[in-house]
């Protein structure tokens, strides 16, 4: 195998008529999903040619979108998402980044996409689903496909402001799913409830398991998640048994006290990463649902999703952190220290990891890809590349693996990964801002913003929206006269930490 | 009711607190409901059901008032 398409046209013969993805408003049986992706496919090669280009999929969370990815696949190139909620200053850098490039986009984003002055090289989704695919061209561009060609790109936030492409191919997300799927034991009859949003890595453990076994994946919508005794209502109504989401739509939805209301009937498999679940709320979700396995899943994108994997089997207090347990197969986690070698077993080390899911690194961008896609240190002779991840871990004495910290600022906020100083950074940008410092309450899932200058905290607020995707937008900024230095005249963030606790 | 806006007003300065689709426009997101339904609960003294929290009561200020003057009622 060595085009994640073969999963799409394995299963297809026996599952024509049955529904492979659906959202609220739409849903598509696995012929509607390949001949929308092969239409699409075609009609991208014939633009293209030869050429292999980043295609921009810029619509939202729904259907069509996951058959533009797939149509991207069948055309040879590969797919970036994107969505509006991007703030456009973002956007716009994602276009630079990528350079030479075409869009498929739907009717919601014309006015930005024309705003951008991009208009000539987007094409509407509707007008080419229905193209006459051309299988005979399909089938000579796959001929020539070999299985580290890119599949998509999918862009994180870097800490110079600059958003970073993770580029990954065929071979690694085919791995990554083969992996998953044990893990997870999806079947035939798993129904996929997403909660991730379709620009992230996130979502591949929905879209590629479901084609493999000819299973189903709802994209639920977003607002469900603000409502939870809608949401679990959802998920009966969809029959959905499978779940991977972040902890704290997990934590949501059992800290608002939805179990007195209303049960979720089908779960069977509840999977949550991305930051730590906590136990006071995991074993609400437990106790609801006695029988199901409860998986915690570790893994950065720039190795293709998920690298680790936990399926809760005891007790845990409620300081304890649940691990993130064991590598995948396939997949080698090395401790290392400073020193570049392996910590001792108990010691704290970054995790770094080594195997066909570490991706290509980041797309134009090889001095941030050099920096943590490096020669394995333990070895020196023969090519091979490690993702040192910068975050913290150690192995407890079951010799399970278990999450510290980042090694950095950088920080999971609802789910998403947020640097500090790209906080900091576009509130410095303000002509009335001086100083900046952003920490972290972790207890409290907030962002914190403090600055100096003129500025007035509702315009710096104002101006962060602007710049910022939401979910990095600080819970509160304080304005203060100066900002407290450590000795050596770094900002003092742990003094600024306390005194904002005491206040 | 004043109260309702100034909480919607610390969540979002920027916000036109008439508004009434909060909710349908994507203003108000899951962390922003569930910051209301812990200063509901801090102001008030009423804790607000998950039956309570659906998107019909948090459209507009006027629907999470209305909501939370129900809840004092019983």
């Amino acid at each position: 195998m060595k085009n994640v398409l073969e999963y799409l046209e394995n299963t297809l013969p026996t599952n024509e008529e049955k529904i492979c993805y659906r959202d609220k408003k739409t849903s598509a049986t696995y012929a509607v999903v390949s001949s929308g992706a092969r239409s699409i496919g075609t009609f991208i090669a014939q633009k293209v040619g030869k050429k292999r280009v980043p295609v921009v999929v810029f619509m939202p969370k729904k259907v069509q979108t996951v058959i533009a990815f797939l149509g991207v696949a069948y055309s040879g190139c590969y797919y970036v998402p994107m969505d509006s909620e991007m703030p456009a200053s973002r956007i716009e850098l994602i276009f630079g980044n990528l350079r030479d490039f075409i869009i498929i986009a739907d009717k919601s984003v014309t006015s930005v996409i024309e705003k951008m002055g991009y208009a000539d090289r987007s094409f509407q989704y509707d007008d080419i689903v229905n193209h006459a695919p051309d299988d005979a061209l399909l089938a000579e561009i796959r001929s020539k496909q070999i299985d580290t060609d890119p599949l998509y790109i999918v862009f994180t936030s870097g800490s110079t402001g600059a958003p970073k492409g993770v580029c990954a191919c065929h071979r690694s997300v085919i791995d990554y799913i083969e992996q998953l799927s044990k893990v997870l034991k999806v079947n035939k009859d798993t129904v996929f409830g997403n909660q991730s949003p379709l620009y992230t890595d996130a979502c591949l453990k929905e879209i590629y398991p479901t084609l493999k076994f000819g299973a189903q994946a709802v994209f639920i919508p977003k607002m469900l998640f603000s409502f939870p005794v809608r949401l679990v209502e959802f998920l009966n109504e969809y029959k959905i048994n499978t779940i991977c989401w972040v902890a704290s739509a997990l934590s949501i939805v059992s800290g608002l006290g939805t179990f007195d209301s209303v049960k979720p009937e089908y779960l069977r498999t509840v999977a949550f990463g991305s930051e730590v679940f906590p136990i006071k709320q995991f074993k609400k979700w437990r106790a609801v649902l006695p029988e199901a396995r409860f998986i915690n899943l570790y893994g950065p994108t720039e190795c293709t999703g998920m690298s680790c994997y936990y399926e809760v089997d005891r007790d845990f207090a409620e300081t304890d952190a649940v691990p993130i347990g064991r590598p995948f197969d396939n997949t080698e986690i090395l401790l290392l220290g400073d020193d570049r070698r392996e910590v001792e077993r108990g010691e704290v080390g970054e995790i770094c990891i080594r195997g066909t899911c570490v991706t290509h690194g980041y797309y134009n961008n090889p001095e941030k890809t050099a920096e943590c896609f490096i020669q394995n240190p333990l070895q020196n002779n023969y090519p091979e590349l490690i993702y040192c991840t910068g975050d913290l871990a150690r192995y407890n004495e079951r010799g399970e693996l278990v999450f510290v910290s980042r090694k950095d600022y950088q920080i999971k906020h609802m789910g998403y990964r947020v640097e500090l100083g790209e906080i900091e950074i576009a509130a410095g940008i303000m002509p009335e801002v001086a100083m900046t410092a952003a920490i972290y309450l972790k207890d409290k899932q907030q962002i914190v913003l403090f600055y100096t200058g003129t500025a007035d905290k509702d315009a710096l607020l104002a101006y962060l929206k602007e710049k910022l995707p939401r979910y990095m937008i600080p819970a509160d900024v304080v304005k203060l006269a100066a900002l407290p230095q450590t000795a050596n005249g770094k900002i003092d963030r742990v003094t600024l930490t306390q005194q904002y606790r005491n206040q | 009711m004043d109260k309702i806006i100034e909480m919607l007003l610390q969540l979002h300065p920027d916000i036109d607190t008439s508004c009434d689709s909060l909710v349908d426009d994507g203003i108000l997101n899951s962390i922003d409901v569930v910051t209301l339904v812990t200063e509901i609960f801090n102001e008030f003294d009423v804790t607000v059901p998950a039956s309570e929290i659906v998107p019909e009561n948090f459209n507009s200020a006027s629907a999470i008032w209305e909501m939370v003057s129900g809840l004092m009622d019983e």
